[in-house]
């Protein structure tokens, strides 16, 4: 592995090992109103350090959605600060931010708009920039990554639900980012696919945050849990402690396994 | 499934599929423009261009049959021209009586139409020719290249990608108005007119929204990965030899065909 010359820290320290107690995602006091009035975020604050794999749980209209398009800089303008890799997320650091979070959304049909599958995967590394040789060789590592290589010449409308999820994963790995943000990633998915992207997920050596209500896949995938009620963090602690906890589970929408 | 509608590309391992995008492009507009600015009666030049895309198809390993099927599609549109029979003066073929109407179809206007309706269907033909033989994205690289503004392109490429996408929104839509489009026992199926047309506008609009909503969220996801308002490709294409020899080889026959379609006339 190259030594990385960024000056932006990263979880990783340049030689594939992870960097321990780096904090990859600062969140404080975070509140947002939509222009229509709705409050979505009413002081949210969390922390996620390298490598952890946190799930975010909660009913729909918990906020969840609206917590991480925050990450990634797509909503901003409410009190409260976001802060990745150390970087706060302000204009100037967009660009940067962009490349450090990799947002993949519910609705791959949403994130795959390019003609084929590999101008898809390539839309980030180019868009940052980098040499052709590189964009290559980031878009094959990662098609593989997510065991898609023989894909990269379909098109995207021609796949299948769990076929597009997969693809929509690998257009932000390939932009090589230290923290993976999703949005209901088993939403969809029958079984078959759904237990290949948990495997997937599983198999990533990489920080992940996922919103969802698949507490099957939170038990199975994600050792710490978070989980948001009206606009609020209403509890943040080990998977296995939280899912004992029925009363504080019913009173959020959840059910206990 | 819509796809099949959608995609007109046939792979098969031939030299015109090999052939740079950007010469098929070219060559085509170039065929078409060519096929349009042909005299009226031009019959022998009509023939040889026709001959010459038969030719093409055969080497691109396409079905006949299939190339002649999809070229029907555009005729009825080129019947709108069947006024020029009865309007353009000439020699009086036959006469037509429509109660107190009295039509005259003139030789001039018979033959401005069939010419009319053979370029259109010969165009189409041709345009049907090139997307069988070239990839979607190739086509839009090759519109990119050959300096089409890039917004055009763009626009073209998110029309194609999401056109699947919007008609299986309809789709949706359609079965389930259909599924509560119930009749009460001994009553009549369906309202008046006037509320079953507001129905309709209302799921006109539903479906405004809706890819309104979606393009917001499509937008998102390219502002996510980097998207700053410019488009940035890789550049897959080079000319190779062929590719000049196959342009020549197709401007130098079509100019042979104009000068025969000129003088023979």
């Amino acid at each position: 592995m190259p030594i990385v010359h960024d000056p932006v820290a990263r979880c990783e320290d340049g030689w594939g090992s992870p960097v321990p107690d780096m904090p990859a995602l600062e969140v404080e006091g975070l509140h947002f109103a939509y222009p229509d009035g709705h409050v979505a975020l009413r002081g949210v604050s969390l922390r996620i350090h390298c490598g952890e794999k946190v799930a975010l749980v909660g009913p729909n209209g918990a906020g969840k959605s609206t917590l991480l398009l925050h990450l990634n800089g797509l909503l901003n303008g409410g009190q409260g600060s976001v802060r990745v890799m150390g970087m706060p997320v302000t204009t100037p650091n967009l660009p940067l931010i962009r490349a450090r979070v990799g947002l993949v959304f519910q609705n791959p049909d949403d994130q795959l708009f390019s003609p084929t599958v590999y101008e898809d995967v390539a839309f980030g590394p180019l868009h940052m920039g980098l040499p052709e040789e590189e964009v290559r060789r980031r878009v094959a590592q990662a098609l593989e990554q997510v065991g898609m290589a023989h894909y990269a010449d379909r098109f995207s409308y021609h796949l299948s639900v769990g076929e597009k999820k997969r693809i929509a994963i690998a257009t932000v790995l390939s932009m090589q980012p230290d923290i993976l943000v999703l949005d209901e990633p088993s939403a969809g998915l029958d079984p078959r696919a759904r237990r290949g992207l948990i495997n997937l997920l599983r198999a990533l050596p990489i920080t992940m945050l996922a919103s969802t209500h698949d507490m099957l896949m939170v038990r199975e995938l994600f050792p710490r849990m978070i989980i948001m009620d009206e606009g609020r963090v209403v509890a943040d602690g080990p998977t296995a402690e939280l899912l004992e906890q029925t009363e504080l589970l019913e009173a959020h929408g959840l059910e206990r396994l | 499934m819509l796809h099949n509608t959608l995609d007109h590309y046939h792979a098969r391992p031939s030299p015109i599929h090999d052939l740079d995008p950007r010469v098929k492009v070219v060559t085509t507009l170039l065929a078409i423009f060519s096929v349009l600015v042909l005299p009226d009666g031009a019959w022998v030049a009509y023939g040889l261009i026709w001959c010459a895309m038969l030719a093409v198809a055969l080497i691109a390993q396409l079905e006949i049959g299939w190339v002649l099927r999809r070229s029907l599609v555009a005729l009825p549109f080129a019947l709108v021209a069947v006024t020029l029979v009865f309007t353009l003066p000439g020699r009086t073929l036959f006469t037509l009586q429509l109660g107190s109407w009295e039509l005259s179809a003139s030789e001039a206007g018979l033959v401005r139409f069939l010419s009319i309706l053979t370029r259109s269907w010969l165009s189409v033909q041709l345009a049907i020719l090139l997307i069988a033989t070239t990839r979607i994205p190739d086509l839009l690289h090759a519109l990119r290249h050959l300096r089409v503004p890039g917004l055009l392109v763009t626009i073209l490429a998110f029309m194609i990608r999401y056109l699947a996408v919007l008609v299986d929104e309809v789709a949706r839509l359609l079965r389930a108005r259909q599924a509560r489009s119930a009749a009460a026992p001994r009553g009549r199926a369906g309202g008046s007119l006037f509320w079953r047309a507001r129905v309709a506008g209302n799921m006109a609009g539903q479906l405004f929204l809706r890819s309104l909503e979606r393009s917001d969220r499509i937008y998102n996801a390219m502002l996510a990965r980097g998207f700053r308002g410019q488009y940035v490709t890789i550049h897959p294409h080079r000319m190779r030899r062929r590719d000049w020899t196959a342009l020549g080889l197709a401007i130098v026959a079509l100019m042979g065909i104009q000068w025969l379609g000129r003088t023979l006339n």
